[in-house]
């Protein structure tokens, strides 16, 4: 392993998991709830769903972020590598994924991790691991 | 008065994915591949998120209620089972592929990115898939068990 000095950014990482954090106390303290993108995603595909506009509103201002940020910075360039066809099946087993796991980076990873849940730990670890083992399988065998 | 803070609590977050450059799936992957060179940037994004929240979950862990009076819905389950584990390793692998997860890809989708909306309209797929495939699940297992309710993180 060796650390690649050009693209680590540490101090700006350090500070945007600062802003989430704060975002995901404001919304404990506030609504009561752990901060689980998938899940509030989730709950808006269910046939009754009485509780839309919170998770519509969370959604939203997820979206419009970019347009806040671009009052003060133009928004980074994004490099995605994967192809079309890569990024549909990604997308679907990101999808199945967090709904059948109860939750994603931010849920399990951010709140779970920050409340010292067992259950998000063993999730947490479970998702890096097969992240870990995809890139290199992609990157390092079929490349 | 509840909707305006969730939707604050998700621009707030938004502004944070974007400050820590975790909206760009390439760095996602450089802290993925270990074999590579790595970018360790994504372990500091999640020692900043966890040290601030951990002080908020510490104080909502005090109280019964909201700031705002609504009660507290933090999780409550503890079952560490198959689904678990499975469902966070499908999740992992789709993320290694792309580099995406649900928050960078809805911030993505904001920017306008193409792939952004292609990779964001797949997931949704998959997750009204598993809506639908729960609902037939839990339907036919109803007379013999009750249904399995899962919560979400």
């Amino acid at each position: 392993m060796s650390i690649d000095w050009t693209t680590f950014t540490p101090w700006s990482a350090l500070a945007g998991g600062a802003i989430i954090g704060v975002a995901v106390a404001l919304f404990a303290l506030f609504n009561g709830r752990v901060t689980g993108i998938s899940g509030i995603a989730g709950g808006l595909l269910r046939p009754s769903f009485p509780d839309w506009t919170w998770r519509a509103a969370f959604l939203g201002g997820l979206i419009v972020a970019p347009l806040a940020y671009r009052l003060l910075k133009a928004p980074p360039d994004l490099t995605i590598a994967a192809d079309y066809p890569t990024l549909v099946l990604a997308g679907i087993l990101v999808g199945v994924g967090t709904r059948y796991g109860s939750g994603c980076t931010s849920g399990h990873g951010v709140c779970g991790v920050s409340r010292l849940s067992p259950r998000s730990l063993v999730a947490t670890l479970a998702f890096m691991a097969a992240g870990f083992a995809t890139v290199f399988v992609s990157h390092h065998i079929f490349s | 008065m509840y909707a305006l803070f969730a939707f604050v609590a998700g621009l707030v977050f938004g502004i944070g994915l974007l400050v820590s450059g975790m909206v760009n799936p390439a760095k996602v992957i450089g802290f993925l591949d270990l074999a590579g060179r790595w970018d360790p940037s994504l372990a500091l994004v999640m020692v900043g998120a966890v040290a601030i929240g951990a002080i908020g979950f510490v104080i909502a862990g005090r109280r019964k209620t909201t700031f705002l009076g609504t009660p507290m819905l933090l999780p409550t389950t503890r079952t560490i089972d198959r689904r678990l584990v499975v469902g966070g390793a499908v999740f992992g692998v789709g993320w290694g592929l792309a580099g995406f997860c649900p928050g960078p890809a809805l911030v993505a989708l904001g920017i306008g990115q193409p792939k952004a909306i292609v990779f964001t309209a797949a997931m949704l797929a998959g997750m009204l898939a598993f809506e639908c495939l729960e609902r037939m699940r839990t339907s036919s297992s109803a007379r013999l068990e009750p249904a399995a309710g899962g919560t979400s993180e």
